[in-house]
């Protein structure tokens, strides 16, 4: 159905030569890569909640899709001859954003919900500020692009670029589905999982490593699609409840659900021009956010 | 089935644990008493490897507790702590078959027996029909109940206790100890108790472990533990000692 919506309306049945390119080779990558991102996006922030036994943790609120946001950019800026670049510095970023964020909120009491918060939104800010600062080496037409696509943009989505998401995105979803259990220990407590036969710094390095790495391959494919990793994992607790074995995977298939649909009403909403779909996401997210804060 | 030998237990420079020994025998409890700080809950966090111990050693079944994996040692040691509420809806039935998780498959889930396990240790903690509440829903001395009913449905042979009865009613204290009790008796376990309650120590403890300073002030059967002088030395305060009229156990009366 996304794909049949946008500018150009087009039937099921009757496609000229030039809408067939339009559904094959622009708009079905793009619903696709909208997937991938939803579902790895949904799957790092409900691991990361669990992790952190914390309901508010989310890629975009932790620093986690800023960290990977610089490492796109500096890979834009320094090594855009290489195709892979933009990916692999994205994941180094995030993961270097999560792990900075981690060992600031730890205190000698041990890590608190306000402090992990706290901290997510001290590197927020500090790679937001860095990040303003190398958009002033761009030129215009760069600066434009760019902007857009920090702002979450799917308009950019390719064959190759999809294919690797993808191939990160199911990975990252069986990787962290065989962490479910543990995590469901790990949210009731650190020590209770301990006492219960969890190996926390096992776990614990295989969840930030796994969700930067889901968190890295979005954000350089689409830039930063924010809350999605926040509000898809609440509505599935709603639904099926706490269990991480539930959660996980449901949280897949409804982030890519709800950043294809988001992404739908950015093409669609001030058709020919188009919004970034971070923005509609964050229209939908950040009121959420502000009810759950206060329930 | 538990030997402790010589362990010392540091916190960065400062030594909280000096020197304790002590053997924990099946079928039986030992009560660790001693005043606030007195290196009560560090020796029961050491005991299930939460804690690395700086000297000494501690065997489970004649073999060191490091050569055990976390999900064996979970399998053998269970631990009843004070609860930290948790910010997510989990439910009683969820909680309680975390205890299970050691005998688990990485993608697996619970089994009838796990099921079945855990319901039975709900009904023996008074919290029949309790399975589909939520945890943060609950009162702290039913969410005390439900720890209890996890650490049950471990089966495992060494019980530890970090003060059971805090937030729990009179009726509620007894039936802890009973259940303890009937545990250690039936399936050859064996619990170590930290409790501040010094009657329900002598009550249902075999052996009492006074500890005063991270050292063992005194350790034995409760009669010869506690005495006027230790219980004056360790909690400086003046006390009344005499007989339980039903139980026969030594009664101990605060002298305020």
């Amino acid at each position: 159905m996304a794909t049949l919506l946008g500018s150009e309306k087009l039937s099921f049945f009757e496609l000229t030569e030039s809408q067939k390119t339009i559904l094959f080779d622009i708009r079905l990558p793009r619903v696709l890569l909208g997937a991938c991102v939803g579902a790895s996006l949904a799957v790092a922030g409900a691991s990361l909640q669990s992790l952190l036994r914390n309901p508010l943790a989310e890629p975009y609120l932790l620093g986690v899709s800023n960290g990977a946001a610089l490492g796109t950019m500096l890979a834009f800026v320094f090594f855009s001859q290489f195709e892979y670049a933009r990916p692999v510095c994205s994941i180094l970023g995030a993961g270097l954003a999560t792990f900075a964020v981690f060992q600031m909120a730890q205190s000698r009491a041990g890590m608190n919900v306000e402090r992990l918060v706290l901290s997510g939104v001290i590197v927020t800010t500090f790679l937001s500020s860095i990040i303003v600062l190398l958009t002033s080496l761009l030129d215009a037409a760069k600066l434009r692009s760019f902007t857009f696509w920090l702002l979450g943009d799917l308009s950019q989505a390719t064959s190759s670029g999809f294919y690797l998401t993808l191939v990160v995105a199911i990975t990252g979803t069986i990787i962290l589905s065989s962490q479910a259990r543990a995590l469901n220990l790990m949210m009731i407590g650190e020590r209770d999982a301990f006492d219960f036969g969890v190996e926390i710094s096992k776990v614990r390095l295989i969840v930030f490593a796994t969700a930067s790495a889901l968190v890295g391959i979005s954000v350089a494919a689409s830039g930063s699609v924010g809350y999605v990793g926040l509000i898809v994992p609440h509505l599935i607790r709603l639904i099926v409840g706490s269990d991480n074995r539930l959660v996980v995977p449901f949280s897949a298939i409804a982030g890519a659900i709800f950043v294809v649909l988001a992404d739908t009403v950015a093409r669609v909403a001030i058709a020919p021009r188009e919004l970034p779909v971070g923005a509609i996401t964050a229209l939908i997210g950040a009121p959420l956010f502000i009810y759950l804060l206060r329930k | 089935m538990l030997k402790v030998q010589n362990i010392s237990i540091n916190y960065d420079v400062c030594v909280v644990v000096q020197d304790v020994s002590f053997a924990l025998e099946k079928g039986k409890i030992i009560a660790l008493l001693g005043a606030n700080g007195a290196g009560k809950t560090t020796l029961l966090r050491a005991l299930n490897g939460t804690l690395p111990i700086a000297k000494g050693k501690i065997l489970l079944n004649e073999k060191t507790l490091t050569d055990y994996s976390r999900s064996e040692i979970a399998q053998k040691i269970a631990v009843v702590a004070q609860e930290n509420e948790t910010k997510f809806p989990v439910s009683v039935m969820e909680f309680i078959l975390s205890g299970r998780f050691a005998y688990g498959t990485t993608f697996g889930w619970e089994t009838e027996s796990d099921l079945r396990i855990a319901l039975d240790c709900l009904n023996l903690c008074d919290l029949a029909n309790y399975e589909n509440r939520l945890m943060n829903r609950l009162s702290g001395g039913e969410r005390q109940r439900v720890v209890l009913a996890r650490a049950l449905a471990t089966q495992a042979e060494v019980l530890l206790l970090d003060e059971p009865t805090a937030n729990l009613d009179l009726a509620h204290q007894a039936l802890m100890f009973r259940l303890v009790r009937e545990r250690c008796k039936s399936c050859d376990s064996a619990a170590i108790v930290i409790t501040h309650d010094l009657n329900l120590a002598a009550e249902f403890a075999d052996v009492i472990i006074l500890l005063n300073g991270g050292k063992i002030e005194a350790k034995g059967k409760p009669n010869e533990v506690l005495t006027e002088a230790n219980l004056n030395k360790v909690f400086n305060v003046k006390v009344l000692l005499d007989e339980n009229p039903v139980s026969k156990k030594r009664r101990i009366t605060t002298i305020y």
